[in-house]
Formats: structure tokens, sequence, C-alpha cells
């Protein structure tokens, strides 16, 4: 039974992997690429339970929308990325907690 | 069975590199677990059948999006000594991914037991491969999501570059409408010298 791979094994992995995502936007809340990265992670979980479930279902609409979280992903990168270099030409450093400029 | 092996492997080591891109000390290190966990994502996708899926993750994310994120962490000049310093939000972020991660749980134990719960890659019986399957989804059902697809990447483009983009007043630039039309008279002055006589 453990030697055949189920819808089950999927969403496992995925659960961990956006649990892994999620605890590090918390645990890393002084540098700002980390969280990035954490974000895409997130993102990667979502697209492993789309794909796994486009499979075990035999429908391709999953894979077809996994790959516009691709694109979202992606477009999401480059903007966070250039908002932390224009950031960090600014004030000096990425560090989250000293992010309040705007007293928001 | 040799299919599961590699599933588990895969699995483990996505998740022991996704544990490093969180903890790792160096951003330049959790970039490159990031990229590992990719690639055993990649292979993830393979052993369910999308193979399409798997390599354009790999190009998408290990040739793009990583490299992006490898040159921003090596270009700023950061001082990792304090951004190593772990805050107080530890506890909470443990609590939030907690209740997360049981609410997924008990999503997970409500799914009907009776039907057959394999993977089954063989599902597709139309006799083409999962990229013609996929090309003839997303041409014809799917076609308006695919166009605002490439509307968001046109905009995440222009936004980078408008953000990033700097003018600076030192530089020489060109001017080609002032460059072309320069001309003879306005621009050699001829002068006349007039040369003393030496004994």
């Amino acid at each position: 039974m453990i030697f055949e791979i189920g819808i089950y094994h999927y969403t496992i992995l995925s659960a961990f992997l956006f649990f892994t995502g999620v605890f590090g936007i918390f645990l890393n809340r002084t540098n700002l690429i980390i969280i990035l990265m954490s974000l895409e992670l997130i993102l990667l979980s979502v697209s492993i339970n789309f794909i796994s479930f486009s499979v075990f279902l035999g429908d391709v609409t999953g894979q077809i929308f996994s790959l516009f979280i691709l694109t979202v992903a992606a477009g999401e990168a480059a903007i966070g990325l250039a908002i932390l270099v224009v950031y960090f030409r600014n004030s000096g450093n990425i560090n989250v907690n000293e992010i309040n400029k705007m007293r928001g | 069975m040799f299919a599961a092996i590699l599933f588990f492997l895969f699995s483990f080591l996505i998740l022991i590199s996704a544990l490093l891109v969180i903890t790792s000390k160096n951003p330049v290190n959790s970039v490159i677990f990031l990229i590992f966990s990719f690639f055993n994502a990649a292979g993830i996708f393979l052993i369910a059948g999308a193979e399409f899926l798997a390599l354009i993750m790999l190009i998408v994310y290990v040739g793009a999006v990583a490299v992006l994120f490898l040159f921003v962490v090596m270009m700023l000049d950061l001082n990792f000594e304090e951004l190593n310093k772990k805050t107080n939000f530890v506890r909470t972020g443990i609590i939030i991914a907690c209740i997360l991660l049981i609410e997924m749980f008990v999503l997970f134990f409500y799914y009907p037991q009776e039907q057959s719960l394999i993977i089954n890659k063989y599902n597709n019986t139309s006799g083409l491969t999962n990229t013609e399957i996929i090309g003839s989804k997303i041409y014809t059902e799917h076609f308006f999501h695919f166009q605002i697809a490439g509307l968001i990447l046109l905009v995440a483009m222009i936004g980078a570059i408008v953000l990033t983009l700097r003018h600076r007043d030192n530089v020489r630039r060109q001017d080609i409408p002032t460059q072309v039309s320069r001309d003879q008279e306005k621009n050699i002055e001829l002068k006349d010298i007039t040369f003393e006589e030496s004994e």
C-alpha cells in the first residue's frame, strides 16, 4: 500500500510545503528576500496540489492553471525584487521591521 | 514501486531544502536551496505525468526567477549579521502554521475514502501527449486567460523597468536630431591666423 503513490501523498507533501512557506514568513521577519522566497515556496505547493489533482481527476485544466500560477509567480518576483532594489537604494537596508516610512 | 521510491526521495529532498531555505544564514545559500527544491518539484511533476509543466517549471523558476533572486542578493550589499537576528514573531509563526496544517489535515481526513486514490497517469486515453493536450486546451478554451497571462507579464516587465530606472544627469546620451542636423557652417569656425615675420 505504501508503494502505491496516491493523491494523499501529494496532498501531504503540498500541505507540508505550504506550512514551511508560511512559517518562513514569520521566522525571517528581518530579511525581505527570504520572505519573497517563502512566497515562491507557497506558490510551488499550490502548483503541486493543482497538478496532482489534475492528473488524479484526468482533467488537464489544473495543469493550465498551474501554468498561470507560474506566470503570476514570475511577475510577482520581478516586481517584488524591483521594489526591494529601489528600497535598498533609498534606505540602505532591507529590514522589514524598519519599513515604516509611510507610518501605515 | 520504483516511482514510489523516487517520489519519497524527491518529496523528502523538497521538504529538507525548503526548511534550509527559510533557516539558512546566508541568502545566497537560500537561493541555492530554492533552486534545488524546484528541481525536485520538477521530478515530482514528472512522476505525476505532467512533463510539460515539469520542464516549464525548470526553465521559468530555475532559469529566470532563481537567477533574478541570485542577482539581487549579490547586488545588494547586505549586512548578514544584522539580518539574521530572529524576531519575537517565531511563536506567532508556529501557531499560525500549525493552525493551517491542522485545517489541512482535517479537510484531508474528510475526503471520501471509498474511491480509488491512486494517481493514474494513464487516465489519458486520447493518444496525445501531455504537451499536445495542454496546447489544444489553452488555445481554445482558455484563450483569454492565456492572453491575460501575457498581459500580466508585460505589466510586470514594464513595472520592473520603471521602478528601477534612474535618470542620471552627468551622462552623455545620444541625441539623434541634434547630431544629424549638425553642419559645417554652424560647427566649424575658420580663423585667419597671421604669423609675424621672424628674422
